[in-house]
């Protein structure tokens, strides 16, 4: 390794570690952060947390208000609330991070190829990308779920990962754009190194802050997406609770039975909050 | 000028004919067998035949393709299997309901969002710009539903001034159905507050900092009238682009609010076609979806170029 790529080297992690202390010291970033920490851990150690089992534990009078004995109240079945809500984030913890990693990837493929190669190819898949885009999220996937029949974990995973590649690769494609008219890019042709080489060990080093930044944003859009099919049901009917299969169940009834949908209906807005405090920090962290 | 309007449309008719071919793939070709898919498991390999030769799905792909997007281009949307009526007939009232939510919703965000974004570009880094943009950064990635359902909780069911559900009864007023519209129309503003303060605040930021607002400055006018007069007009150009690009989404992404609401426009049409497996309605809804945005972003596009003089005076030396 010569002397002039080991100093670059270094710097790149210099510049890491710049970032990473930046986002540490920022108060929102740290309670995001904290937020999503929380709800992972719930999701994750299932119980820990939560002071009843929030299918078997039915016994408990039914329809209560929130109390002392049940903070958040006790549903038409009689189980406690607040236990259900603790262990509803398994669901979009799950699928909303797959998709979008899908997503990131598939996008960040079709960007360096488009960007890259330009003309024809470029020009079609620009056209597809805009036709695919003024179809709302939602309705393109009750769409295919709808034509294929059937809709479960992975089903909403590709789904959604195929609909924001799109999205993903126009960014990366503005960045490859940049980068393949500096002098790195030329050198390596010249040196008569083959497409895919330039594409992924040259280009795409220097084009990973645009995919970060877009994949912590378009995490917080997984979340919307993924509740918003479980919501109308088509996403997982899950059998373990979830906060918008909840919602679902109890919004016709939320006169008076107000505490069954608003206190999930704000665990998933906390969630969606802490995903976004921490995506802008990342965002300002790289774009400086 | 012309020459912009015509690359312009060229486009945009790609984009239709492409979302057709999308549209029909993910229609007839991705269910493999449409009428299995329609039907279920348990129905006899008989009515499964006869409903793929009543729906002409037993063709080449090609021909089904060619034949559709045909009578597409004649005004025929097909016909719904669950209703048994011409798609459109429940598309066409379907979609002006929908148009109406998302009049009001317009009216209730444009405003406020604009001047959510003047006040954030003004405050630029300061504790007023930080909180809008978190906020509205936050409530664009909100599902629909959640704010729905805490608006519904605090304007209908605590003080009582709205009502939950959005569909008035026959015959009511114009005011009533206004009143049915709000809460619906405020849970859409609360999504689109984002974008649209988010693009404001930056065509402001950038307005602020041109050389012509610090000349109107120096020079000793007053900052009310700099501000009304320099850095406004510029700064809302960009805004106009995407708050019609928006209106798009209004139309579109009405799905989760009209079904939280059970309101019988376009949204919950496409809801209760995929609920029935009605792939010819779905579709046909699914299309509407995206013509509308297609000619929405259209109108938008030619609106700003004739608001732009860059634009608007482009190749007329």
């Amino acid at each position: 390794m010569s002397a002039a790529e080991s100093t670059a080297g270094a710097e790149a992690r210099t510049a890491r570690l710049e970032r990473l202390r930046l986002l540490a010291r920022s108060p929102t970033v740290v309670a995001g952060a904290l937020i999503v920490l929380f709800w992972t851990v719930c999701a994750l150690v299932p119980g820990l947390v939560a002071p009843h089992d929030p299918i078997f534990d039915n016994q408990f009078e039914t329809n209560s208000r929130p109390t002392w004995e049940h903070p958040f109240g006790t549903d038409t079945n009689g189980r406690d609330i607040l236990s259900r809500v603790l262990a509803g984030s398994r669901n979009v913890l799950t699928i909303a991070p797959a998709a979008t990693l899908l997503g990131t990837v598939l996008g960040t493929l079709m960007g360096l190829v488009t960007g890259y190669f330009r003309g024809l190819v470029d020009d079609v898949a620009g056209r597809a990308i805009d036709a695919v885009m003024s179809l709302p999220l939602i309705v393109t996937a009750i769409l295919i779920v709808t034509a294929i029949g059937t809709s479960g974990t992975w089903v909403v995973v590709v789904i959604i990962g195929l609909i924001f590649s799109p999205v993903v690769s126009r960014t990366v494609r503005a960045a490859v754009l940049a980068e393949t008219e500096l002098d790195y890019v030329q050198a390596a042709r010249l040196r008569g190194e083959r497409a895919p080489y330039i594409m992924f060990a040259e280009i795409l080093p220097n084009v990973m802050s645009p995919v970060v930044v877009e994949f912590t944003v378009r995490l917080g859009y997984a979340i919307f997406t993924v509740a918003s099919l479980t919501f109308i049901g088509f996403g997982v009917a899950p059998p373990s609770p979830d906060w918008a299969a909840q919602i679902n169940q109890y919004y016709t009834f939320v006169d008076p039975y107000w505490w069954m949908t608003l206190f999930p209906a704000l665990a998933i807005a906390s969630l969606v909050v802490a995903v976004n405090l921490v995506a802008d920090g990342i965002r300002e962290a790289y774009e400086r | 000028m012309t020459r912009f309007l015509l690359k312009r449309l060229g486009l945009a008719l790609v984009t239709l004919v492409l979302l057709s071919v999308i549209v029909f793939a993910v229609s007839s070709v991705l269910p493999g067998n449409v009428g299995r898919a329609v039907l279920g498991p348990f129905a006899t390999q008989e009515s499964v035949d006869a409903l793929n030769e009543q729906l002409g799905t037993d063709r080449p792909v090609v021909t089904q393709y060619v034949d559709w997007a045909g009578r597409l281009l004649r005004g025929d949307l097909g016909t719904s299997l669950s209703k048994q009526v011409p798609a459109w007939d429940l598309l066409g009232p379907a979609l002006v309901r929908s148009l109406k939510l998302a009049a009001i919703a317009f009216l209730i965000c444009v405003p406020i969002s604009i001047l959510g974004g003047i006040v954030a570009g003004l405050r630029y880094g300061r504790p007023a710009d930080k909180a809008i943009t978190i906020a509205g950064l936050s409530l664009a990635a909100m599902p629909e539903f959640v704010s729905g359902i805490v608006l519904i909780l605090v304007f209908s069911i605590w003080l009582r001034w709205l009502p939950v559900t959005a569909q008035w009864d026959e015959g009511a007023g114009f005011l009533t159905q206004v009143e049915h519209l709000v809460l619906p129309g405020l849970t859409l503003t609360l999504v689109l507050f984002g974008y649209i303060a988010r693009i404001t605040r930056a065509g402001m930021v950038e307005a602020l900092d041109s050389d012509y607002a610090r000349t109107a400055f120096l020079k000793g006018l007053p900052p009310s009238l700099v501000i009304r007069r320099h850095v406004l007009r510029n700064a809302l150009l960009p805004t106009i682009a995407v708050v019609a690009v928006q209106i798009g989404y209004l139309v579109g992404g009405l799905v989760v609010v009209e079904v939280l609401f059970n309101y019988q426009g376009v949204g919950s049409l496409i809801y209760e076609a995929a609920r029935q497996k009605d792939l010819p309605l779905l579709t046909a809804g699914v299309l509407v979806v995206g013509v509308t945005y297609l000619l929405v972003t259209l109108v938008a596009d030619v609106l700003y170029a004739l608001l732009n003089p860059r634009i608007r005076l482009a190749g007329a030396e």
